[in-house]
């Protein structure tokens, strides 16, 4: 404290005052900035979803209707995009889960040196270039690709793999694997071993230790990964727009659709948040599990 | 985690063997791409001889100069902004009590778990109805551009910006924040000279973070760009829709490394502050030990 005289209530309250309104300024820009390129164009696409578009392609702001929802429901193309969609996210959610559990596991249960290296060597894909990553694979799935070259040379068929959803799907595990691997990762780590341990001590053999004791304590880490895999899969525009064909479309790019090609900003609007809306149910199912477990 | 709990043998193996897996198929499609971006022939896939003719092609295309040049802007731009503006935030969310602060926190983390798409759709929309509402008022017709991919950059990296910088706050005890204060440093010398410095890494990665989520954007760019204004990824992505050329291979390769670079110097500077930190730790718990005995 920096007070000389004797603290009275006061005192303490002025401070506390100060120090809050302290807090409150550093924190304005940002805020403002955020209020401003965040909060406010999340309320128009809000505002635009109820708007109605004139014969032009044009967004008339009055009129306002519940058409571009009811749509969702009733254009059967739509329901049908987002059941495509919604499978494929969450098929890549389960492949990305079943290959990340183990390799979170295993890095986890490295001594410290190997476990960082491994780790970085996560991390690198992780936040290196999207764009460049699944164009890799358009080149890698071409007709003439590398694997379709040695699917041949071994005396096989060309294999066309390129613009289908086989294609999305694996670019899109390509894609987000990593956002599984280290919200497991920091489960498992920060996991008291010792817990593993008492169940051996019981003659819990390992396979029922870790169905008993490891796989509950790390489910945090299993709902936020799953949570961070299926989000963006869900809204993925990338990777369906490069890898997936005409017949393919997905959510994102059928959202972009609207509103570069078809210009129905409305509708666009509507599908983006059906799309915010399910993130938003995943995001609060992860809270109520993650506090019921943590 | 001691020795008792390891996986042992079979099961052991069989997890060296999914490591495996999964880092081969992390690094080859990028080790691949890599190699044919060496590739003297016009056809991306069909490997003649080793040559840097594709690099060379990259710099006289005119269309990927301008692009680059843009990107670098923008970048540079939306990085510093950011930065600032991601650190202020860290600081007043993890170290004050305000009004208002629980709103923020969870306005400062939605930009993070929002999709690419949602976020670029919002924000056409805003500068749509922004550019309108200037036109109707004083009569002057702006349209997306430089100046529009910066402000949008902006708004999604602050959010990066913040977690990284509130993550290294969060690991510093304040102590020594204090014990300047009750040497009478005031709160901008406490600030320059204690936690301005011990922050430095965070501050440091959290800008690096947004430097690279700057360099790679491609939707939310392709929805705020204008004519002649894209950036290099939205430029990429457009030939690349078009199909593969090993031009294309070249470049990628060039913004795969750059964005490689970074973050490992990122990760590196996380790594080396993490270390001195535990190590001041350790000084700490030690004299605590020695001065007890």
């Amino acid at each position: 404290m920096m007070t000389t005289g004797p603290v009275t209530p006061e005192l303490e309250e002025a401070a506390r005052r100060a120090e809050s309104k302290r807090g409150f300024l550093i924190a304005l820009p940002a805020s403002v900035y955020l209020v401003l390129l965040f909060a406010i164009p999340l309320v128009l696409v809000l505002v635009y979803s109820f708007a109605t578009r004139s014969s032009t392609g044009q967004t008339v702001l009055e009129g306002w209707n519940l058409e571009s929802y009811q749509r969702l429901f009733t254009d059967d193309a739509v329901v049908q995009i987002f059941i495509r969609s919604f499978t494929l996210a969450l098929v890549t959610t389960a492949i990305c889960l079943l290959f990340s559990y183990p390799l979170a596991f295993y890095i986890a249960t490295r001594a410290p040196r190997v476990r960082n290296i491994l780790l970085i060597l996560v991390m690198i894909p992780f936040w290196s270039n999207f764009l460049v990553r699944t164009y890799a694979w358009r080149v890698l799935l071409g007709s003439d690709g590398p694997i379709s070259q040695l699917s041949q040379s071994l005396g096989g068929e060309p294999i066309r793999l390129l613009f289908t959803n086989t294609a999305v799907l694996i670019g899109l595990v390509y894609g987000f694997m990593p956002f599984m691997v280290l919200p497991l990762y920091a489960a498992l780590e920060r996991m008291d071993w010792r817990l593993v341990e008492a169940a051996r001590d019981l003659y819990a053999d390992g396979w029922t230790a870790f169905r008993k004791v490891t796989l509950p304590l790390s489910m945090p880490g299993v709902v936020a990964g799953s949570i961070l895999v299926f989000i963006p899969s869900l809204g993925a525009y990338v990777t369906p727009a490069l890898l997936g064909g005409a017949r393919t479309v997905l959510m994102g790019d059928y959202i972009v659709s609207q509103f570069l090609a078809a210009r129905n900003w409305p509708f666009g609007s509507a599908l983006s948040f059906a799309v915010m809306f399910v993130m938003l149910l995943a995001t609060v199912f992860y809270f109520r599990v993650g506090a019921k477990t943590l | 985690m001691s020795e008792g709990t390891a996986p042992k043998g079979r099961v052991d193996r069989l997890l060296a063997v999914n490591a495996w897996v999964v880092y081969i198929f992390f690094y080859a499609p990028i080790i691949l791409l890599i190699f044919f971006s060496f590739n003297d022939n016009n056809n991306v896939a069909i490997w003649t001889q080793p040559s840097l003719r594709w690099y060379g092609e990259m710099f006289q295309n005119h269309n990927v100069t301008s692009a680059l040049r843009i990107s670098l802007i923008v970048a540079f731009f939306a990085t510093i902004i950011s930065t600032v503006l991601g650190t202020m935030l860290a600081i007043a969310l993890e170290r004050y009590r305000f009004r208002g602060r629980g709103t923020l926190d969870g306005l400062a983390y939605l930009p993070i778990i929002i999709p690419d798409v949602t976020m670029a759709v919002m924000l056409l929309i805003f500068f749509f109805q922004v550019f309108g509402i200037i036109d109707d008022l004083v009569g002057v017709s702006l349209s997306n551009g430089v100046p529009t991919i910066i402000l949008a950059h902006i708004a999604f990296c602050i959010s990066f910006v913040a977690v990284v910088v509130r993550a290294r706050l969060a690991q510093l005890d304040d102590s020594l924040e204090e014990a300047a204060a009750d040497l009478y440093a005031s709160r901008w010398q406490t600030f320059r000279r204690v936690t301005l410095p011990l922050i430095a890494p965070g501050v440091a990665g959290g800008a690096l973070l947004a430097l690279t989520l700057s360099l790679d954007d491609v939707v939310v760019t392709q929805f705020v760009s204008g004519a002649g204004s894209t950036t290099l990824p939205v430029y990429v992505f457009g030939l690349v829709r078009r199909g593969v050329t090993p031009l294309i291979n070249a470049v990628s390769t060039v913004m795969l490394v750059a964005s490689m670079i970074l973050v490992g110097i990122s990760l590196g500077l996380q790594r080396g502050a993490g270390a001195r930190v535990q190590k001041l730790a350790d000084q700490e718990a030690l004299r605590a030990e020695l001065a007890t005995e």
